[in-house]
């Protein structure tokens, strides 16, 4: 079939009907799950909204409420690929505050600088992955052993060289990734810049059509689809920049969920772990190298971890031994919360992003509202089977 | 007075009969095989009686000591001294040959387990047989042939009057088959009735007093096995014209496109089991070489020792176009111009909850896509073509897999492979379980794509099937290499006694 022929511009035009239909009638699942949960948080904004007087939706709370989700949210961009890939890690929170030890101690002890600390907050958190990676895939340790394992070992790692103190940091700069925020102007530059990339992949989407013999390009139609995404992003930057501007994190944390984003969507790699989550035996005799592939996300999962660890840690302005503790439970309830199967194959990061934002909400309206520490975990570990058991439950119908 | 009596069975699947009126005696004492091609109806006439399929879902009347049996589950037929052992063994690894025997009903008082009479008891049994056995030792640390003696332990630990045996040598080495034989024989001197599936003739002409023939889910006849020679058995077992369903091939041979010396495989549980023994075969573009043989005759262990991705030991060696070639791994096959329709599509060939997209791109994906960014308008283009040319019906190729019908889910497999652009491909059971116009449909497109050039490697389980697509065939028995034949001599008799290795 050439470019350009008859038919494959009938065939074409047929694809594009049915991908309407399935969004107009019927919904993807994963899409309609999507809209599901965005009415959830909704639920969830309003009533906080209101039980608090009107203190939970103001620019300052979520403002705070961005930032106390970053940490978790990188976490689960990493995670969500290494469930969708079939795989577990129960180490993260362990290995965040190993990281986060590392560039502590790189900064104030042996005074490296902080490009150095940096580097090796997110250097170590790859060479752990990595390590985590081969026990799994290539010795055939099965990763919940493994990475449980790591829970204990990095915790007990931090412990070891904090020599179980709490080492503050002085280095101001080091404490600004987790404190600072864009200055109003910045904010404006960056989202300039975004809707300007939102508007070229239109244009790119709409030309392909036209280079591939599909037919007509269909600039206003691309256009139109793009008004969403510009107009969250103008509402995005007016609601930080009438508080402090955009905090670091949340924008280091945009970058991390697009740059995640992109590899599940859009790259072989991302294509690799779905296959191998989905159906290992297939993807293996589709010539898919699913250790390498399985070393690979584990690796990029300790990366984020550094970074998480960087935010973390310059946050709260010390490396302790228990930071971190409990992260992984957080990041594994954000993907599930998402979407994820546990069983592989199936999770979006976009689901991950938005069960982080959950998961923040109810702590960061429920501490708004002076709920007692026990009944919030009380709460959101029934939150976090209520929602899987609803799934599965919509699962079964479908 | 018969042990056991099965009159007229009839048993339906959705727009198959798979049994057709089967009748079927056993006598104490007796040792009665079952024979036939695969799909013809023999484990499915097990299932109906060991109460797998439970009274209802079939007609005709099962009589055991002339009592007609109503078995609504396997408990019931067990109840009624029938015992059965499948092909796949049903014992659990971890626990102990004892656990093992008495699963389910160990002797025990308020549910506490008494372990001394349970090894007491398991070491009686396995004395009885022979067996030296320790009944304390786990059964993942036995042998797969000590393995199958254990669940023939555990079927008479429940005093069993009907043994059912399915291919139980399989797995089995020589010697260990010697050992089984010796115990059934004992057996039967005991007065147990056995009913014994093999495809191994030798076998079955060495312990049987009679022999019945299946065929497309009909008794063809049974047989005094004094009576009748192995070449009267394979003619009962074959007797079918090929039907005009396959296109007549017409294909112009050029070089040699794969060429395949000494390949030996070894069983991944059982490593001293050699499954394919020293095979060597070439196959030339344009030709479909077709490879024949019966359950557990290495097929499938053969294609995928070539294609890198057996999990057990394998050694051979390779000429691609003339050429020696090495392959380590699938992708090394893929990128040397192999492709590999595997069996089993929802085991082995698709993600199911994936769209047909998704499947049909994978195996390619670089090529087609992008090597590391993606271009889904590039990878629907690609998939486009054998969507078209394959008939693959769906609304859409974002239509999910696992929700399309056999036929087309095959079609999505092999479109996976045809997007690779493959120089030889090898197609596995192609046709298993799908329905006839889909079937008619990949015997057309295997037809075209020979004559397109392509070399053609076809494992299939179905005779007619290999004899009416084949240029060339070669039969393997047990490994082996048993027979080839060309198109014009190849006869369904020809080709059934080398795959019973006679």
């Amino acid at each position: 079939m050439k470019p350009g022929s008859i038919e494959t511009i009938v065939f074409w035009h047929k694809f594009n009907l049915h991908m309407e239909e399935t969004k107009t009638s019927r919904f993807s699942a994963t899409a309609l799950r999507a809209y599901i949960m965005i009415a959830v948080l909704g639920l969830i904004w309003a009533y906080f909204h209101w039980a608090t007087d009107s203190i939970f939706l103001t620019p300052r709370n979520l403002s705070n409420l961005m930032t106390q989700m970053s940490v978790t949210a990188i976490l689960a961009v990493g995670m969500l690929m290494v469930i969708v890939s079939g795989n577990i890690d129960l180490s993260v929170g362990s290995v965040l505050g190993f990281a986060g030890g590392v560039a502590a101690y790189s900064i104030t002890m042996l005074e490296l600088g902080l490009p150095v600390s940096i580097v090796a907050a997110i250097a170590i958190g790859i060479v752990i992955g990595i390590f985590h990676g081969v026990l799994t895939a290539y010795l055939n340790i099965p990763a919940f052993i493994v990475t449980l394992g790591g829970l204990l070992a990095w915790r007990g790692a931090v412990k070891w060289l904090l020599g179980g103190n709490t080492v503050p940091i002085s280095n101001d700069t080091f404490k600004a990734i987790g404190n600072e925020n864009l200055p109003a102007m910045i904010g404006w530059v960056l989202a300039a810049l975004a809707i300007a990339f939102v508007l070229l992949m239109a244009y790119r989407k709409a030309r392909s059509v036209k280079d591939y013999g599909l037919g007509e390009a269909n600039y206003t139609g691309e256009l139109l689809k793009s008004i969403i995404p510009i107009g969250g992003i103008i509402a995005f930057i007016i609601v930080m920049n009438s508080y402090q501007g955009v905090p670091i994190p949340v924008l280091i944390l945009v970058v991390v969920a697009l740059f995640g984003a992109f590899l599940t969507n859009s790259t072989t790699f991302g294509r690799y772990l779905y296959a191998i989550g989905g159906n290992a035996d297939a993807a293996r005799l589709s010539g898919i190298n699913n250790k390498l592939n399985i070393l690979k996300v584990y690796g990029l999962l300790g990366a984020l971890t550094g970074v998480a660890a960087l935010i973390f840690t310059a946050r709260v302005g010390s490396a302790a031994p228990d930071a971190g503790v409990l992260k992984e439970l957080d990041a594994i309830a954000a993907c599930v919360i998402g979407g994820a199967s546990l069983m592989g194959g199936r999770g979006t990061i976009f689901g991950a992003c938005l069960g982080a934002l959950i998961m923040a909400s109810l702590d960061n309206g429920m501490s708004l509202l002076n709920v007692r520490d026990f009944m919030q975990d009380i709460i959101k570990g029934s939150i976090l089977v209520a929602a899987v058991g609803l799934d599965m439950m919509g699962r079964k119908q479908s | 007075m018969s042990l056991l009596e099965m009159r007229n069975i009839v048993k339906e699947f959705p727009g198959v009969r798979a049994l057709d009126g089967v009748s079927f005696t056993l006598d104490r004492g007796e040792f009665h095989a079952l024979v036939g091609e695969n799909g013809a109806g023999k484990s499915t006439l097990m299932k109906v009686l060991s109460g797998v399929y439970p009274e209802g879902t079939f007609e005709g009347d099962i009589l055991v000591d002339d009592q007609p049996s109503h078995f609504k589950g396997i408990r019931d037929s067990e109840a009624a001294g029938i015992a059965i052992i499948f092909q796949e063994l049903s014992l659990v690894k971890e626990l102990t040959v004892g656990e093992n025997i008495f699963l389910g009903k160990e002797p025990s008082k308020f549910g506490v387990i008494n372990w001394s009479e349970l090894y007491h008891k398991a070491s009686n049994l396995l004395r009885d047989l022979r067996l030296p056995i320790d009944p304390r030792v786990k059964v993942g640390s036995l042998g797969i042939g000590q393995q199958q003696l254990v669940e023939i332990a555990k079927a008479l630990s429940q005093d069993a009057k009907i043994l059912v045996l399915d291919e139980p040598t399989a797995a089995l080495t020589e010697s260990e088959v010697e050992t089984l034989f010796g115990i059934l024989r004992d057996l039967l001197a005991r007065g147990v009735g056995m009913i014994y599936i093999s495809h191994k003739l030798d076998e079955v002409f060495e312990m049987s007093d009679r022999i019945t023939v299946l065929r497309d889910g009909k008794t063809v006849s049974t047989h005094q096995a004094k009576e009748i020679t192995k070449d009267g058995i394979i003619a009962a077992m074959v007797g079918r014209e090929v039907g005009d369903i396959f296109p007549i091939p017409d294909h112009k041979l050029g070089e040699v496109a794969l060429k395949i010396t000494g390949l030996t495989a070894f069983s991944i549980d059982n490593p001293d089991k050699k499954l394919v023994d020293g095979v060597s075969f070439e196959v030339k573009q344009g030709e479909v070489l077709g490879i024949a043989g019966l359950m557990g005759a290495g097929r499938s262990e053969l294609l995928m020792s070539i294609f890198g991705a057996w999990q057990g030991g394998f050694s051979r060696s390779i000429e691609i176009g003339g050429r020696p070639a090495t392959i380590s791994s699938p992708s090394d096959a893929i990128s040397k111009g192999v492709g590999f329709v595997t069996e089993d599509r929802k085991r082995f060939g698709l993600i199911l909850e994936q769209t047909i997209l998704d499947n049909m791109t994978l195996a390619g994906l670089q090529k087609i896509s992008g090597r590391f960014v993606t271009n889904r308008t590039r990878e629907t283009m690609a998939a486009k073509g054998p969507m078209r040319s394959l008939r693959i019906k769906a609304n859409s190729p974002l239509t999910v897999a696992g929700t399309l019908s056999g036929g087309n889910q095959q079609k999505v497999v092999l479109g996976k492979w045809l997007l690779t652009n493959p120089k030889v491909l090898f197609l596995d059971e192609p046709t298993r379980g799908i329905d006839v116009g889909a079937k008619q449909e990949i015997y057309a497109e295997i037809n075209k794509l020979a004559k397109e050039g392509l070399a053609i490697v076809l494992v299939s389980s179905e005779l007619p099937e290999v004899l009416g697509l084949s240029d060339r065939i070669i039969v393997l028995h047990e490994g082996r290499m048993t027979g080839e034949f060309t198109r014009s001599e190849a006869t369904p008799e020809k080709v059934m006694s080398a795959a019973t290795g006679h």
